[in-house]
């Protein structure tokens, strides 16, 4: 029996389905949720979510936010989450470059603007990353898609 | 019957009062667009987040998990977060929603006072003589959860404070264009089987009585997410409220442009019928003239 898994992120619903696992990156390290899992309530941090289900793999960056698991779904609040296959790589790299750019100007630290920046940097290097680590098989199969970053 | 140039004044004031409803009406079709795509984006969180917090409410020993959650034994302080519009000209829209909560509340047998957000809520309620313990107008167009957020945390900080014993949300609830229903709910303390419609039953896990595994510790998590989640609920509570009040506008402006053309239609058949009348009464006399004067010559 499948477990149900929904992902909703402050600004929309990202999926909504059957898995029979889903991956989760929690505070307190990788949880794998299985049907039938004993009521959790958590905190996430950054990292990816894996939701297996069959034969199928559903990959998604999620840049903190909770986790509720009860025997029969599994809801994540994400303050951001994408799915993989739908990042902007375009964006996410120019996105990286100008929160690189602005922090080696050295504003000063400590400041909002910094940590937002900082905070935007570690959520583009998590995209990019799990958009070179994951499409990568994909990739294989679509040699129009040059620019491996591995 | 009225003189001709009277009239014509008057179909002159309606067509431009037409004028104005019908640009209200397009302004508020615009607006109605953006903030309902608004409300939508943010209503799946919403609701998810609410329902994580009534299974939280629904294990037992709720009493000790978080003061939020604590059932007072005795009521003596009601707190409402009253939601409605900064501006009129948007029908029934902000009396509704005023009526609804004096019906509900007005008769209740311990204080009330009132947060209000909106103008046109908090003038209303004073003329009614409640107490208002803060009021919040001028949101922005289109406001982000870091600009309501001090809402919920002042109610929340009440409620610890000790000085209310209940928090309750009234808000106008959007269904779709035509359809915007009052709607109350109680925010504090967390109400296990409160009716809230949209959160779906999912069998079994529904059953009470599972008790979470908390990571990282059950105090940190719990103090993390309930006022958070609360807090969300007055946010999505406005966002609602903002795409019923522009909906309700822009009806509002529809009905008032039509009634205006059709006043504007009647007032040109009455111009028109005393013209007529005018330039028969005067024919009368011009011929009756030339035949007084045929006679005596």
């Amino acid at each position: 029996m499948p477990i149900r898994c929904e992902i909703v992120s402050q600004d929309r619903l990202i999926f909504e389905g059957d898995a029979d696992s889903v991956l989760l990156p929690g505070t307190e390290g990788e949880m794998g949720i299985l049907p039938h899992h004993a009521p959790l309530l958590s905190t996430l941090s950054f990292g990816v979510i894996k939701v297996r289900y069959k034969n199928t793999e559903e990959i998604f960056t999620v840049a903190g936010g909770f986790v509720e698991v009860q025997p029969d779904i599994v809801t994540v609040l994400a303050d951001r989450a994408e799915n993989v296959r739908k990042i902007d790589v375009a964006r996410a790299e120019a996105a990286r470059l100008r929160a690189e750019t602005y922090l080696t100007e050295g504003p000063p630290p400590d400041s909002d603007a910094y940590l937002r920046m900082e905070a935007a940097l570690r959520r583009s290097r998590l995209r990019l990353d799990a958009v070179s680590r994951y499409r990568g098989g994909r990739r294989a199969n679509m040699p129009s898609m040059v620019d491996d970053r591995d | 019957m009225a003189n001709a140039r009277e009239v014509l004044l008057r179909i002159r004031s309606v067509k431009n009062i037409a004028q104005v409803t019908r640009a209200l009406q397009a302004v508020s079709a615009s607006k109605v667009q953006k903030a309902m795509q608004a409300m939508y984006r943010t209503r799946p969180y919403a609701t998810k987040a609410w329902q994580v917090l009534t299974h939280i409410a629904a294990q037992p020993g709720r009493g000790i998990l978080h003061p939020l959650l604590v059932e007072r034994k005795q009521v003596e302080n009601t707190l409402i977060i009253l939601i409605s519009g900064d501006r009129g000209l948007a029908g029934a829209y902000n009396s509704n929603i005023v009526r609804f909560t004096l019906k509900n509340f007005s008769n209740y047998p311990h204080p009330v006072k009132y947060i209000t957000i909106g103008r046109k809520g908090r003038d209303l309620m004073l003329r009614r003589g409640q107490e208002i313990l803060a009021e919040f107008s001028n949101l922005p167009a289109a406001p982000e959860f870091a600009d309501v957020s001090a809402i919920g945390r002042l109610a929340v900080d009440e409620f610890l404070a000790g000085n209310v014993d209940e928090v309750y949300l009234v808000y106008t609830d959007f269904v779709n264009m035509v359809r915007q229903i009052p709607t109350v709910k109680k925010l504090l303390p967390l109400e296990v089987e409160s009716g809230e419609g949209r959160v779906e039953a999912f069998g079994a896990s529904q059953a009470p009585g599972a008790t979470y595994i908390y990571e990282p510790g059950q105090d940190e998590l719990l103090d993390e997410v309930v006022p958070r989640f609360t807090a969300l609920q007055v946010y999505q509570a406005v966002m609602e409220s903002l795409a019923s009040e522009h909906a309700s506008r822009m009806v509002a402006m529809k009905n008032a442009t039509e009634n205006a053309t059709e006043l504007s239609a009647a007032l040109q058949l009455e111009y028109n019928k005393v013209r007529q009348q005018t330039v028969t009464s005067e024919m009368l006399d011009i011929a009756g003239g030339a035949e007084a004067l045929a006679q005596s010559s």
